[in-house]
This record gives structure tokens, sequence and C-alpha cells, in this order.
């Protein structure tokens, strides 16, 4: 097999592994948390730089996967250590590793316990989340999917809120609970396909119905958990409190992208005419997520809790665009995840400055911040108002796309009703 | 970019609307480190030279310019695409004029006002910021630069009604009228991707030329039982958007509330401008609702409601600022039953003229505020005449404007509609059109001189400490007053007289091909067929007599301090009441849209989410089966060898027994 690879050079792997490497290498020669600090900083800039080669020398004009990297692994179960990255996937790969370094910076001064094994968790999430964008082997996906818990599962017990416990033993119950399906589905594929966890051969291999629909229904639990989707949604605001600024940040910004990244990656090239069967389900929850969890964002008094459920309602348009099955509405999914990628963490981050100040996270305690902190007001209404979608925005381009694709899916909106 | 019929400067057309973007930011970004004295020279120099641009790009298209190209593209996906792009045409070329000459006399008035105030720079960064967006949302060519300016405005109308944040009651009107505009926002969405679904493009010359063969499919939509021409729908949609941004009945509520913002904002954006942009969104879009006789008769409808009780509610309000505002939902109301009996060039006229006293009226309310020491209670006015000369003038030139008055220029366009509306046959929409734009001219008339009264005759009743310091406003703030005054009286007679707006067929006349009128519609057609000598209106129609009684009255009421308001008061007890609470809207949106959404969203949080998914399901079903399993199972490890042995035994014995059995 020809690997499509213009570099002749494994950035994938360096931009997966050298967090991890420099993890390492601070965890051992590294001491003093001024000099973890900036050993952390100087790492997730290094990864940043090393991810941008993808953007720029990305071939604009070919589906296939780019930057191949082809190795057997566990050669007994066919398994390999396959990477590459497409259009889907090379974005989410740079928005992991600028919003490690925002990460970074953003705990330079609130994080004073542990500093360096916070840097660890972060730097080793950082190769976690790189390495599900590029695994092209479903078991080296799922290897990196359940691996990203462990750092974020320490960094909201660890540097949490008060109600920590709780909220990580429900991030981790939930999204342990929702791979578990996915490890079955994998090993149903994997032998129904003929003996190969290669993703490019699923989607070659013309799956019966049945199969697709069994399969179908344990990656959506899988995904949908990560999205979240209603009504599995409810671990999401909990994580968000309880977990500190950085975490939200990276929460919202990558990990919520994993779940519809799941869909675009799995259920719809693997599984068509299942996804397709499904549209109707799929619609129908993501109008739930947009409608429901949005009277549930306006009665908030928590501002982080806010913008979790905010998250959840914009994570539908995300959902409702992918199972429209037009151009338009699938772009402005993708565009969503990334366009959310920036406003939920920028969101965040602003409540955490204010936690920082005001060590509250009441909405009704923050009246006045205008006063005292003028240009920070400004840059919240900034992403508050792209967090409504105005023209000008990303957001809004991202919600006009879906909606401009429902509205030519409305052949998907007469069987809705058939339905009915 | 391609480009057809250029004669127009693309640099120039595109520093129109970037000269103010550029001062918005300098300003915005930098207005810290800025004396004063900077921040205003290089917000107003700006907009003065746009205004002047557009004045020149004004000239030009009077002599035959035109311009329609694409500049940038915005989004582009498959088919989709929206462009950033610009369509120069005589309607464009007013509303820009209209905008810039307000933008900047409000831009100088502003030097004086604001003077001192801590947000100094802020306040200008903003108000070049609006007129950076009023702009874009009047020259772009295709729907989504309109739903760009149009979603600006709104938040740069947003800043400015709280601008004065540390009051409560500003950052609260601030959110109403966000919100309600959302509402608004909402239907002119979802107007456009019908637009887009429909006719595959959202250019408007595209969109335009495609509608007549487009009404010729009978396309319908149906929804639970319900059928609708697509056309129809399209337009009802786009205007509930115009209805949220004008101002009109039901969603009205936010306009009146939004003169907590300075003044200056008043003028511009809540009198002259902004909510302005519905009117001019559906004579844009003339085209389309000109072939949906249902979307005309619920704009008219809508208009005349509107006309109508907001002039009710102006009859008693006593906060200054609030008579003119609901004035002005009332005189956008005008404007919508204009464009509903298909008179658009009339529509937009009145706009035009509408722009130049209101910000006048405005203005000059806000010289009066400035003297007696921000105090808005017309009840603690009076007898300001002889301490404010120059703002008595100016304010009673826009007055007479307001009513409708000749010659000044209100009375050319409200004429005009009045006449319109009673000459074409609408049915019972009409006739109540008719009956409410007629009889609104008299208490327009009435509210506009009882305000005027109140603060400049009548009797002293400014409180002695203020007296004091009460004077004439500086010069930054009469000279705008004075310009305004100018247009207000003169811009009727100009629009009639030398641009020929009201010439019954509209494609000859000063708009052109900008408007389209179906000839069975043109209801300046039917006026020009009944043949009355244009002098005859001057004093024999019923709205001067009408404006002159509304006067009248307010003369013998209010010249003088009388005892009549009391009595009228306490003899129209429970109407004058129902009136002074404004029909009680905010109150019906409080019990039957505010509360109901509060209870949806603590209900579905609550119970649903709360209740019923974690604490049910999760912790109740699943959670509690596990744990109860794992009881059970946890009983079997008891510690004890001999348990462990017995169950050994147990079961070995059992096995060698099945298996004796089985063989």
């Amino acid at each position: 097999m020809d690997l499509n690879n213009v570099l002749g050079f494994p950035i994938l792997s360096l931009s997966i592994f050298l967090p991890m490497f420099g993890a390492l290498v601070i965890w051992l020669f590294v001491r003093g948390d001024r000099a973890v600090r900036w050993a952390a900083l100087a790492v997730s800039v290094a990864t940043f730089i090393v991810t941008l080669p993808l953007a720029f020398m990305f071939d604009k004009n070919t589906a296939h996967m780019q930057f191949e990297e082809l190795h057997p692994w566990i050669s007994t179960f066919h398994v390999n250590y396959q990477l590459g990255v497409d259009g889907i996937s090379m974005p989410f790969i740079i928005l992991t590793s600028l919003l490690t370094i925002i990460c970074i910076i953003s705990a330079w001064e609130c994080i004073q316990t542990r500093v360096k094994e916070y840097m660890l968790a972060f730097l080793v999430l950082e190769t976690t989340l790189i390495g599900v964008f590029c695994a092209l082997d479903a078991i080296l996906f799922y290897f990196f999917w359940e691996a990203m818990l462990i750092p974020m599962y320490l960094i909201i017990g660890v540097w949490g809120g008060k109600n920590r416990v709780y909220a990580t033993l429900k991030f981790f119950l939930y999204t342990l609970a929702g791979s578990v399906l996915m490890l079955i589905a994998v090993l149903a594929m994997y032998f129904k396909a003929g003996h190969t966890f290669s993703l490019l051969a699923y989607m070659d291999y013309p799956f019966d119905f049945t199969w697709q629909f069994w399969i179908w229904i344990a990656f959506f639990i899988a995904f949908a958990v990560k999205v979240p989707m209603w009504p599995v949604h409810t671990w999401l605001p909990d994580a968000h409190t309880e977990a500190p600024t950085a975490g939200s940040v990276i929460l919202a910004g990558i990990l919520l992208k994993m779940g519809a990244y799941g869909f675009l990656r799995f259920s719809l090239p693997i599984l068509p005419d299942a996804s397709q069967y499904f549209v109707p389900f799929m619609v129908i929850l993501s109008l739930v997520a947009i409608v429901y969890i949005s009277l549930v964002a306006m009665m908030q008094t928590d501002m982080k809790r806010l913008i979790a459920y905010s998250s959840i309602a914009h994570m539908g348009f995300v959902t409702l665009g992918t199972f429209m099955f037009t151009q338009v509405a699938l772009e402005g999914a993708l565009f969503g995840m990334i366009s959310h990628g920036f406003v939920a963490a920028a969101l965040f981050l602003c409540v955490g400055v204010m936690y920082d100040r005001l060590h509250t996270r009441e909405i009704a305690a923050y009246g006045g911040v205008a006063n005292v902190m003028p240009i920070f007001a400004a840059v919240i209404i900034l992403f508050a108002m792209a967090n409504v979608a105005l023209p000008g925005a990303s957001s809004f381009v991202a919600e006009i796309m879906v909606l401009i694709g429902t509205f030519d899916a409305s052949a998907i909106t007469q069987r809705i009703c058939l339905y009915r | 970019m391609q480009e057809t019929a250029t004669m127009l400067s693309t640099t120039e057309l595109l520093a129109i609307p970037g000269l103010p973007l550029l001062a918005a930011l300098t300003v915005g970004l930098f207005g810290w480190a800025l004396k004063e004295k900077l921040s205003h020279t290089i917000t107003s120099g700006c907009v003065i030279i746009s205004a002047f641009l557009s004045i020149h790009v004004f000239m030009q298209v009077l002599a035959g310019a035109s311009f329609y190209g694409n500049f940038w593209s915005w989004i582009v996906s498959g088919d989709f695409v929206v462009n950033v792009g610009m369509m120069i045409d005589r309607l464009t070329v007013m509303m820009m004029v209209v905008v810039t000459v307000v933008s900047a006399c409000v831009h100088i008035y502003t030097i004086g006002y604001m003077h001192g105030d801590p947000g100094y720079s802020r306040f200008f960064s903003y108000i070049s910021g609006f007129t950076f967006s009023m702009l874009v949302l009047v020259m772009g060519n295709n729907f989504f630069t309109l739903f760009f300016g149009w979603e600006a405005v709104g938040l740069v109308s947003y800043l400015l009604i709280g601008f004065w944040f540390k009051r409560e009651s500003a950052t609260f009107a601030a959110m109403k009228a966000f919100i309600v505009n959302r509402v608004g926002d909402l239907g002119f969405a979802v107007g456009i991707l019908a637009i887009w679904y429909y006719f595959g493009s959202v250019d408007y010359r595209t969109v335009f030329d495609m509608v007549p063969a487009f009404v010729d499919q009978h396309l319908t939509l149906g929804f639970m039982g319900w059928q609708m021409s697509a056309l129809t729908f399209i337009c009802l949609a786009l205007f509930v958007g115009a209805m949220g941004k004008s101002g009109q009945v039901p969603l009205h509520v936010w306009l009146p509330d939004s003169m907590e913002g300075p003044t200056p904002i008043s003028a511009l954006i809540h009198a002259a401008t902004m909510v302005t942009a519905g009117v001019f969104m559906v004579a844009r879009c003339s085209p389309m609702f000109e072939y949906s006789d249902t979307a005309l008769a619920a704009v008219t409808l809508v208009g005349a409601i509107t006309a109508w009780m907001c002039a009710t509610i102006g009859l008693v309000q006593n906060d200054i600022k609030r008579v003119i505002a609901y004035s002005t939902c009332s005189q956008l109301g005008y404007m919508f039953v204009a464009c509903g009996v298909s008179a658009y060039s009339v529509g937009i006229f009145h706009l035009m003229t509408h722009a130049f006293f209101k910000a006048l009226l405005f203005l000059a309310a806000g010289s009066v505020i400035h003297a007696v020491m921000a105090e808005q209670d017309i009840r603690k006015m009076g007898r300001l005449r002889k301490y404010m000369p120059i703002t008595y003038i100016t304010m009673l030139i826009a007055a007479l404007a307001l009513s409708g008055v000749p010659p000044f220029a209100g009375f050319w366009s409200k004429d005009l509609i009045i006449e319109a509306t009673m000459i074409r046959e609408m049915g019972w929409v009409g006739n109540f059109a008719s009956f409410a734009v007629l009889s609104a001219v008299f208490m327009t008339a009435f509210y506009t001189f009882r305000m005027f009264f109140l603060t400049f005759h009548n009797s002293d009743r400014v409180p002695a400490n203020i007296k004091s310091h009460v004077h004439e406003s500086p010069k930054v703030i009469t000279i705008p007053l004075m310009i305004l005054a100018f247009g207000a009286f003169a811009a009727g007679a100009w629009g009639v007289l030398v641009l020929d707006i009201a010439n019954p067929d509209v494609a000859s006349g000063y708009f052109g091909t900008s408007l389209f009128v179906l000839d069975a519609h043109n209801p300046l057609m039917m006026i020009a067929e009944e043949g009355h000598h244009p002098w005859y209106h001057f004093i024999f129609s019923a709205p001067f007599w009408l404006a002159m009684g509304g006067i009248g009255l307010a003369y013998a009421m209010y010249f003088r301090e009388t005892a009549m308001p009391k009595q009228l008061a306490a003899a129209t007890g429970p109407l004058h009441t129902f009136l002074l609470n404004k029909w009680y809207w905010d109150e019906f949106y409080e019990r039957f849209v505010v509360k109901p959404a509060q209870c949806a969203g603590t209900l579905l949080w609550q119970k649903a989410d709360l209740a019923v998914i974690d604490k049910g399901i999760i912790h109740g079903g699943i959670v509690d089966t596990i744990k109860a399993g794992a009881a059970g199972m946890r009983r079997a490890q008891t510690g004890f060898v001999y348990h462990y042995a017995f169950a050994m035994v147990t079961g070995v014995f059992g096995l060698l027994t099945y298996l004796l059995l089985k063989a």
C-alpha cells in the first residue's frame, strides 16, 4: 500500500509523542514550580509548531488521508500503528495543540498545588487527544480514546472544586460505559470484515444492514455520551462546574468534539445505511438538545453551568448538521465544532478569570465587573456575542450553514413526518 | 469581482462605510490613551467625510450612475455561496444620505452632550460603529449582508442602551431590546433561509428577477392543515424581523424602554435610522411583497395598529423622551401602512422626513434635559422658552413637522400616506387603516404640542435649585439642531417638488426601478386619476384640520395652566390608567411569555434533568441495581474457609450428580 505522506517524515508521530516525551523529561529532570511551568509551556509551543505544517502542507484537493504512517503493532491480531489525517481531523489537531498552550498559560497563577503533576497531566492529555484524531486503526483509536480518560480524570479529581469526586466518577463511569460498547463493536467489525482493524478497510467493506444496525447502536452510545447528546448529557454540567478552568477549556474545546468526530469517522463512512436509517432519531435528539437544553441553560444561576448547557445546545447543532446528509450542513457541523472550540474555551477562560477574583460562579454576584475591568468586560461581550452567533462571528457561519443544509434536506424532513 | 453598469468609484463606495469602521476601531481600541478631543475629532471627522462622500454618490446616482458588484466571498460551501457586495441605487443612496447626515449631526452634538462622561471615547466608538453597521445594512447587495448589518446595529443598540451600565434600569432595558429583537430576528432568519431554499440564491437581483416566474408556479407550503403560498410565507417571515427591529406591535415594547440610553443615540438609532431598517427592508423587497396580497395586508394591519395604539399611549406619558419614543413607534406604523398599501416611495419619503424632524425633536429634548440637570419629567419643566430660544424655535419646527402642518416636511409625506391609504381598496384592513392613520393625526398633534407647551410654556415648575443652572446649550449642540431644523422644514417640499418622489408612476419618479409597484396596486396612480389640484391638500383635506384640532386642543389645555388635564384624567379614570400603563403590554409579556418560559426551563432542569434522568434513571435505576447486585454477591464472600469449602463440596457433588445422570 502506498502511503500518502508529502513530508516523508513521521510528523504525526512526532506531534503525538512530543508532549509525552516532554512530560517524561519534565518528570525526571525538572525541579521547581517555575521551571516546570516554563518547561511545559516550551513543550506545548514546540508541539504547536510541529503541528503547523499539517495545515500549511495540507493538500486541499484530495479526500484521501495524508501524512500517513503504517507500522505493524500486534501482528498476531493484525493490529497496526496506522496514522493519517484528512480535512476532518486536521483542524482538530491544530486546535488541540493551540488550546493546550492556552491551558498551560491559564494555569500559570491559579494552580499552586502539585504544579508538576498538573502540567504532566495536560501534556499527556495532549498526546492522547492528538492520537485520537490521527488514529486510523480501530484499536489504536480505542487506545487513545480510553487513555484520554486518565489525565482528564486526574485533572478534575485532583484540582477540581468542592464536589469534584462525584463529578469525576460520574464523568468516568459515563464515558467508560459508552466505550465498552465501542470495543465490542470494533471487535465485531474485526471478525466480520476479515481480520483487520483498519478504518480505511472498514469504509470499503459492505456490511449488511443488520450488522450496521447493531454496530451503529454501539457506536452511538459511545459517541453520544461524549458529545454529549440528550439524554446522556448530565455528566457534563457537573464535570464542567467542578473542573479547574483549564480542564473546562479542554473539555469544551476538544473532548466534546471527539464524540462528533467519532460520528464523522465511524458512523457515517463505515455504516452509511444505518446512519441513514437513524436520521430521524438523531434529528429529534439534536432538536431536543437545542431547545430543551437552551431552556435549561436560561435558568442557570451558575456561570459555568450556563456555559456547559449552552455547549450541549451548540453540539446539538453539530449533530443535526452531521446527520443531514447535505454537504453544506456537514461542513457547517465541522465548522461549528472548530468555532465552538474557540468560543466555549474562551468563555470558560473568562469565567476562570472572574472566579479567581471573586471566588464564586454565581452570575448574580458578578454585577459591576465592567466598572473595575472594562477591557475584560469588552472581551467577554465579544465572546458572548460570538456564542449568540451574531453575523461576523464564526459560529454564525456554522449555524447558518447547518440551517441552510437542513432546509435543503427537506426530503428528510418529510421522512420525519412519515415516521411520526 | 464582477461588476455591472459601474460608474461609481469602488474606492469611494468602500470608504463610506470603511471610514466610520476605521474610526470606531481606532477609538474603541485605543480610546483609553486618547484625549477627549482626539477621540471626537477622529470619529466625527470620518463620519463627516463619509457624509460628504454619500452626498457626492447621491449626486452621481441622480445623474444616472449605479453599482452592483461583489467584493469578497464570505461563505462558500458547495452551491451555497454568500458574497460581500454592494447594490447602489436610488433607494440606497437616499438611505445613505439620511444615515450619514443625521449621524454627522449627532456626532457633533455628542461633543457637547457627553462632555466629561467617563465613557466619552467608548461612546464615540459605538456611534461610529453604528454608522458603519447601518451603512452595511443599506448598501449590501444580498440578504446576508443585510442580516449582518441588521444584527450589528442591534448589537450596537444594545451596547448604547446599556451605556450607563451603572444604572440597573439601563442594563435591563438593553437586555429587553436585545431579546425582543432576537424574536424578530428568528423570523427574519427563517425568511432568509426560505429564500435560499426556494430561489437558490440570496442576492437581491437574482431573487427579485425570479419572483414573477416563481409566482406563476403557485408553490404552497402546508403546515398542520394550513396552506400558504411560499412567497407569502417568505414575506411574512421577513416582516416579523421588521416588526422586531422597527418596534411594531406586538414587538414594540423594547423601543420606549430604549430611552434609557443617552439622548444622542435615541435620536440617531431609535428614531432616525436603525428602527427604520424594517421599513427599508420591506421597500427593498417590494418586488416580493407586491406579489403577496396577504403579506401586504399584514403589513398594513400591523402598521395601522401600531400607529394608532402608540399614539394613544403617547397622549398621557410624562417623560419627555417617552412621548417622543411612542411617537416614533406610531410614525413607523405610518411608514409600514404606506408600504402595505404599495406606496413604498411615500413610505421611504416619510422615513426621510421623519429622520430629520424626529432626530431634531430628540436632540432638542436632549438639549432641554441637559439644561434642567437630567430631569426628564415634563411636569417638572415649564416656561423654558425664555432661557433657551434656539432650542425653543428648533423644537417648534420639529413639532410642527411631526404634526403634519404645511409646509413643514412631515406634512408632505404624511398627507400622501393618508391619501394613499384612503384610496386603496383593501377591505376591512383598509378601512381600519384609514381610520387609524386619520385619528392618529389628531392624537399626534395633540401629544406633541402637549409636550411642547408643558416644556416651554405653561407655568414655571422647575425646582428652584435647578433653575439657576438653566441655560441655552453651547454651539456644538445648537448648530446640529439648526442643520436638522433646516431639513425638518425643507425636506418635504424638496422631496416632492425637486426630487419628484411622489410621481404616480414610480418608475419615472425619483426612485426609478429601485422600487417595484404593480400598476393594479399603485395608490399614487389612483390619487392622480382623482385629479385634485395639489394645493387642495394644503387646506381642504381632513388631516390638515385634524392636526389643527389637535394643536388647538393642546393649546387650550396646556398653553396656560388650566384645570382641564386633571378633570379629563379624572373623568376618564380607567381609560387614563390603561393608557398610562401602556395597554399593559409589559405585564402581558411578563405573565404569558417570560414566566412560562422560566417555568419550562426550571421544570426541565429540576424535574427532567436532575430528578428523572440523574436521580431516577442513573442513580435509582442503574446505580442502585448494580449496588444491590453487588451487595448480594458480597454476602457470598464471608471470609470463612469452611463456607468456601462447603460451597466447593456442594458444587463438586452437584456436577458429579449431573454427569452421572446424563450418562
